[in-house]
């Protein structure tokens, strides 16, 4: 059947089953790659995307139930959070595998656009489902920090 | 006059032997490595999800006329409520009424995983919303459950860690079940976000019987006295 998805801003027709997860039009049909398969079964955060401005996990999305939503993956990400956020992975070093990253930055503007100077324990329920196998975690943490104090300071 | 080979040439000769037969193994080896790899054979199907899954046993809810027998209406009222208890205390249920701010999953009760907690509202923090990994139904190409109005019960309709009793009187409680009696068996009865513990989706045992067996029993221990146990 056909959908037509809103996918960074583009409308894009594509023909899928309607229970395919989301995860697997973005990957396979509109090859945006930047959003990674990990568990398959929303355990580790890796396929997190925005629909309509909210982290989701676009593994356990049936494309079927995306196409009224405005869906943003990291290719498509901007805007102040996301500059600075993609300063501070840089400046902190954070990627070792690099495979949760796309991720962990996803749920990590979202955190900032909810909380501008996030505690440690807000950046650690916000980002407990992302998980790192390189366990990269204090990096992560320091980076988000790091950003929200540019973020701060530019306001 | 026949010639007798040198020692020398014996040992060549013996080597040779030798070589020839390491060879001769490692080529009959490797012929019958390629002719197993080469072999036909049936490649493995696709499967629908349902049949792989393995099917859940069901356990079966008692009807509320098993327990016309029971002449003393208190004690027919603990009856039916034990029954029902069945379902109240099944981890479908208990999974959602946790006494602390996580909820649990999984026949064991385990910790939820990832790390949430209920929120203001009971749909998870403004930052991790349950709605961020469960959807309005089950998605069973992932396994996750879902229902359009998936939370977590108010922390004053904590079950985990209580006595059936001490369910039964939190139940009837207004002050901690924010319910009326009539709302408690509506509740019961027809709430859809109660009817997922018979429709779990995946390999997940679902509550025993019915939701409408249920609500049969709630009514009727309602209309009894609603005693506790």
């Amino acid at each position: 059947m056909s959908y037509t998805l809103s996918v960074n801003g583009r409308f894009h027709d594509v023909d899928e089953d309607g229970e395919t997860p989301l995860l697997w039009v973005l990957r396979d049909s509109l090859s945006l790659t930047g959003t990674k398969y990990g568990c398959g079964a929303a355990q580790c955060g890796a396929c997190t995307v925005h629909l309509d401005g909210r982290p989701a996990r676009s593994c356990s999305i049936a494309v079927r139930a995306a196409v009224s939503a405005q869906i943003v993956t990291i290719e498509g990400m901007d805007g102040a959070e996301a500059v600075a956020l993609r300063d501070a992975w840089v400046k902190h070093d954070v990627p070792q595998c690099g495979f949760c990253q796309s991720g962990q930055i996803m749920s990590a503007i979202a955190l900032l656009r909810n909380i501008k100077q996030p505690t440690d324990q807000d950046i650690d329920l916000a980002m407990s489902g992302n998980l790192c196998r390189c366990a990269t975690y204090t990096r992560i943490r320091a980076a988000i920090h790091d950003a929200a104090a540019k973020l701060g300071t530019s306001t | 006059m026949t010639r007798h080979p040198s020692k020398k040439g014996r040992w060549r000769h013996r080597v040779k032997i030798a070589f020839a037969s390491i060879f001769g193994m490692i080529f009959v080896a490797a012929a019958a490595g390629l002719g197993y790899a080469l072999y036909p054979r049936t490649m493995p199907q696709t499967q629908m999800i349902e049949d792989r899954l393995q099917p859940a046993e069901l356990d079966r809810l008692r009807q509320v006329s098993d327990f016309d027998e029971i002449a003393d209406p208190t004690v027919r009222s603990v009856a039916l409520f034990e029954e029902a208890g069945r379902v109240i205390e099944h981890p479908r249920c208990m999974n959602c009424h946790p006494r602390t701010d996580r909820p649990t999953q999984t026949e064991a009760m385990r910790p939820h995983t990832p790390w949430v907690t209920r929120g203001a509202d009971g749909r998870g923090a403004p930052t991790l919303r349950c709605s961020t990994c469960h959807q309005a139904e089950n998605f069973e190409a992932s396994g996750v459950p879902g229902n359009a109005k998936w939370r977590l019960a108010p922390i004053e309709m904590a079950w985990q860690g209580k006595t059936l009793g001490d369910i039964c009187r939190q139940l009837l409680d207004p002050a901690r079940s924010h319910m009326t009696r009539e709302e408690l068996l509506h509740h019961m009865a027809q709430d859809e976000l109660v009817g997922w513990a018979w429709h779990p989706g995946a390999n997940r045992r679902p509550a025993p019987g019915t939701q409408e067996a249920f609500g049969s029993l709630i009514k009727a221990w309602l209309d009894t006295g609603a005693a506790c146990p």
